[in-house]
């Protein structure tokens, strides 16, 4: 039998994974995906709330609500990638420490 | 007092006549002096000598013309309402009290003013030929024309308050005269000394002056038992209630009135002196009969303010800046320290008589310390040498017998000697300077004689002037002198401490005729020794002249030696042409010496014999030539001074001769209201007195020409040779300057020496304790600024900016490090929960 925690624990793998790849990765294209897998997570979890706690649609929409800010996210980031990169001619974040002190 | 001619004082309110050209006398010399100081300098270089002089002896000219129509008016009025007042405008008003810049003229000041104005005028003009060489010539004509201004202010001041601004203002004026050629330190310092004796006699005077008002104002407001007796005074409450009297005329109404006479605090000489007179307001009695400590006040009041006559009038104890005051040039010497500056405080008693006259004591000392300075100083001239000291000593003399006048009361006579003095003395005075200026800046009598030939105007005058001192009755000194010492011997009211002396008055009178002995010996002593002999002065080169030759034709035939020293005035005139500035009497468009020319053209021939001797001369240029007559700006005032010392002998014509009361007797006669009994005495007893004086005169010449005249007699060098004790000590003037020195200028000196230790010392080290106290305070509060306050200001920066430093690593820039830290502060967020919970 398939419980909340359960969905909860997947929930909390996808947002750590998400979290890691975002601390970690040099490539400003991967951050943006480890976002999405952090975005994701919590989809999870409206989900799961949704169908165990919840009532009605609220979870639901929340995740909607929530992909289209990651697509919207998705495409600012882009935006700003492209800027770094054709300012730095390169696409790690590490690059990026201009406003450093 | 002679009964033909007993003088009833109306003792009423004066009478005034308003005139408003009184102010022009006094304001024309200033206008010169103004003139010649901020513009002479320049005038002088650009236009020359003469338009300095010119001004200055225009403005004199003119104040003396106004002096002298002054003086028709006041003939003109009846002899009790001859007072002419001039008032400018107000100086001050204090409450009750009005000062006024006035000036007045009643018959006293009227003689003074044409004296200071005649005989300055004549002075200024002498001063043009004898400064004529002078650099500094407008500065000295400046001097000039403001001591006149400032002598008159003293004489015509209508109160106190003016005449004391002429008395600082005349010995200002003595200071930067004595000290004329200031680079001379002994000039200088003589010019120091005039001005601080007369600070001890000014004293004295404005001392004086405070008890005066002091005790006047006892009289002036009313107590119990005194003061106004007069039934329309106004209650002091009702006084008081206007005591904010604004103008003039608000105050002059304050004042009750008594029998036409306004009794109230006053500074002005007529409305005291009708104080004083008019028995009515009491202020005389009140003067009288106050006394303070047991002592009388109006013999202190008295004395007092002839302690500053003695400063002024150089008498005893105070004379010693008169004979240094010599050092100014001659017609100073003339003008100030002889015919006007000196006088003043002889005009200063007899202008206030009514108020000595209260005090028979007063009188007392004034009088016998004017006998005493007359024979003290008399003493000392004898064994002179410098011929302007002699008549400096001469001076303080002459200037004791008027103050013997005045001392016993006879103030028409002591102010009548101040009148024939004033004549006589600076015709000495400017002899002198002639005399000076003919031997080349010369004055030791030892070095002169034998004058008369090559000056013969300046001999005649100096020998008239010397009749006239010594007290023959062919000149005016005689009569007044006489006049002076026969009331002194019939005085019997004199006192010295409260008490009548009757002696007093005798006693004074056989020291002044000891006196007029001395007088006529001195004063022919250094006529004989300056215009007898042979001429003593100059260098070798004329010593040689009387050893050779012509010296022997010069004694048989006067005529061939005048020639001889023509010659020698011709090498002279030669010699100077080599250095013409050095002699003035060029700038006058005249001959230097009135033989010059006559000597060219008669000497020729005997030139060129005496080639080296002229060489000689001229290389000794001014200092080894002949004595020379001076030019005729200088002899003509000579004369013009000998003939005023013959006609004023008419002003004082004795009542015993004519049965009328002299001229100026009934002259001054408004004047003096004070009252003085003399002794009743025979016609007989008078005519002796005046044989007496004549004799004193005869025995003084006569002594003086057996032991000086020619320069011939050995008696004076054995008589010093037989008392040389005596004649060290008189010669060095007693040693009352160096007695001075010890007992007053050293210990003041020492004093100031120890004040100065004592401000450097104490008050120095007080006040840099002090201040050392403070900087350390000062310090102690830096290092506690600077340690505590700054250092908790510094710490609050320095930990800001080590705690900026330390986290400003933390903003590396790279995005994952500030996910690191959100992370890391959402897990101490979420472990906090737990904690808490």
């Amino acid at each position: 039998m398939i419980s909340l925690p359960h969905f909860l624990v997947v929930g909390a793998l996808l947002f750590t994974f998400g979290l890691v790849t975002v601390a970690t990765r040099r490539n400003a294209v991967g951050v943006l995906m480890g976002v999405e897998l952090i975005l994701n997570g919590a989809n999870v979890n409206f989900l799961a709330f949704d169908r165990y706690v919840g009532d009605g649609l609220t979870g639901q929409v929340f995740s909607l609500f929530v992909i289209v800010l990651a697509a919207a996210e998705a495409a600012v980031g882009l935006a700003i990638v492209l800027a770094i990169f054709q300012t730095f001619r390169t696409i790690d974040v590490r690059a990026a420490d201009l406003m450093r002190e | 007092m002679e009964p033909t001619h007993a003088i009833e004082h109306v003792l009423g309110p004066q009478a005034v006549h308003a005139v408003s050209y009184l102010w022009l006398i006094p304001a024309l010399p200033l206008v010169g002096a103004a003139w010649n100081a901020i513009l002479g300098w320049k005038l002088q270089q650009v236009l020359g000598k003469k338009i300095v002089h010119r001004v200055a002896v225009t403005a004199m000219a003119l104040s003396f013309a106004v002096a002298v129509y002054a003086f028709v008016q006041l003939l003109g009025l009846p002899a009790h309402e001859r007072f002419l007042q001039d008032t400018l405008w107000n100086l001050l008003t204090a409450g009750r009290l009005t000062v006024d810049l006035a000036f007045a003229l009643d018959p006293l000041s009227m003689m003074m003013v044409l004296i200071i104005t005649g005989i300055g005028t004549l002075i200024h003009v002498f001063s043009i030929g004898y400064m004529a060489d002078e650099p500094a010539y407008w500065r000295f004509f400046s001097y000039l024309n403001l001591f006149v201004f400032a002598m008159l202010l003293l004489v015509m001041g209508d109160n106190f308050a003016v005449m004391f601004f002429g008395w600082e203002g005349v010995g200002l004026a003595s200071y930067l005269l004595i000290a004329f050629w200031y680079t001379d330190p002994e000039k200088a310092k003589a010019g120091m000394k005039a001005f601080v004796v007369n600070r001890f006699g000014d004293f004295g005077f404005i001392a004086g002056l405070f008890l005066l008002f002091w005790a006047l104002g006892g009289a002036w407001s009313p107590r119990e038992g005194g003061g106004l007796r007069s039934t329309d005074y106004r209650p002091a409450a009702e006084l008081n209630a206007l005591v904010g009297a604004t103008s003039a005329a608000d105050a002059a109404a304050l004042a009750p009135v008594v029998e036409g006479v306004k009794v109230g605090p006053t500074m002005n000489f007529r409305e005291l002196r009708d104080q004083v007179v008019v028995e009515a307001t009491g202020v005389k009695e009140h003067l009288a009969t106050t006394t303070v400590w047991g002592v009388s006040l109006a013999m202190l009041v008295g004395i007092l303010l002839f302690v500053g006559a003695m400063g002024k009038s150089a008498q005893l104890p105070l004379y010693v800046w008169l004979p240094d005051a010599m050092a100014g040039p001659t017609p100073v010497s003339a003008l100030i320290h002889a015919a006007t500056m000196v006088t003043a405080g002889v005009y200063m008693v007899a202008r206030l008589n009514f108020l000595f006259a209260l005090s028979a004591s007063a009188m007392g000392w004034v009088a016998l310390v004017g006998a005493l300075t007359a024979i003290f100083s008399a003493s000392i001239g004898f064994f002179q040498y410098d011929i302007k000291k002699v008549l400096a000593y001469s001076t303080v003399s002459q200037l004791g017998f008027m103050f013997i006048g005045v001392g016993v009361g006879a103030y028409w006579a002591g102010s009548y000697h101040l009148l024939t003095h004033a004549f006589f003395k600076a015709c000495l005075f400017l002899g002198s300077g002639s005399v000076i200026l003919g031997c080349h800046h010369e004055q030791d009598m030892r070095k002169m004689g034998g004058l008369a030939k090559h000056m013969p105007i300046t001999r005649w005058t100096y020998l008239a002037a010397c009749v006239a001192i010594a007290g023959f009755p062919l000149m005016n000194g005689f009569y007044s002198k006489d006049e002076i010492l026969f009331k002194a011997f019939t005085s019997r009211h004199l006192g010295l401490f409260g008490t009548p002396t009757p002696w007093l008055g005798p006693a004074i009178y056989f020291v002044g005729i000891a006196a007029a002995i001395g007088t006529s010996f001195y004063m022919f002593r250094s006529y004989y020794m300056t215009f007898t002999g042979e001429y003593r002065g100059g260098s070798g080169h004329h010593d040689e002249h009387n050893v050779d030759p012509h010296s022997a034709l010069a004694a048989r035939a006067s005529a061939h030696s005048h020639d001889v020293h023509a010659d020698d005035g011709a090498a002279h005139a030669f010699g100077l042409a080599g250095n013409a500035p050095s002699h003035g009497a060029h700038e006058l468009d005249e001959p230097p010496h009135a033989s010059a020319p006559h000597a060219h053209g008669a000497a020729a021939p005997a030139h060129a014999a005496h080639a080296p001797h002229d060489d000689h001369g001229a290389s000794h240029g001014q200092h080894g030539g002949t004595p020379h007559e001076s030019p005729w700006t200088m002899t003509s005032v000579l004369v013009v001074l000998a003939a005023g010392s013959f006609l004023t002998l008419f002003l004082g014509i004795p009542t015993l001769w004519t049965h009328a009361a002299p001229l100026l007797e009934h002259w001054l006669e408004p004047a003096i209201p004070a009252e003085v009994a003399f002794e009743q005495a025979p016609h007989a007893l008078e005519w002796a007195f005046q044989g007496i004086g004549v004799l004193a005169a005869a025995i003084g010449l006569l002594a003086a020409r057996a032991l000086y005249k020619d320069g011939r007699s050995e008696v004076p060098a054995r008589l010093k040779a037989r008392f040389e004790g005596i004649w060290t000590v008189v010669y060095n003037k007693y040693y009352v300057d160096e007695i001075y020195d010890a007992l007053v200028v050293r210990p003041s000196t020492a004093f100031a020496r120890l004040a100065s230790r004592f401000d450097g010392g104490v008050i120095d080290g007080a006040v840099n304790f002090a201040g050392a106290i403070g900087r350390f305070l000062g310090r102690f509060d830096a290092w506690i600024d600077s340690t505590f306050v700054d250092g908790a200001v510094n710490l609050v920066a320095s930990l800001t900016s080590a705690a900026g430093g330390g986290l400003r690593r933390l903003q590396t820039g790279r995005v994952q490090t500030y996910l690191y830290g959100a992370l890391g502060g959402a897990l101490a967020v979420v472990l906090l929960n737990f904690l808490i919970s």
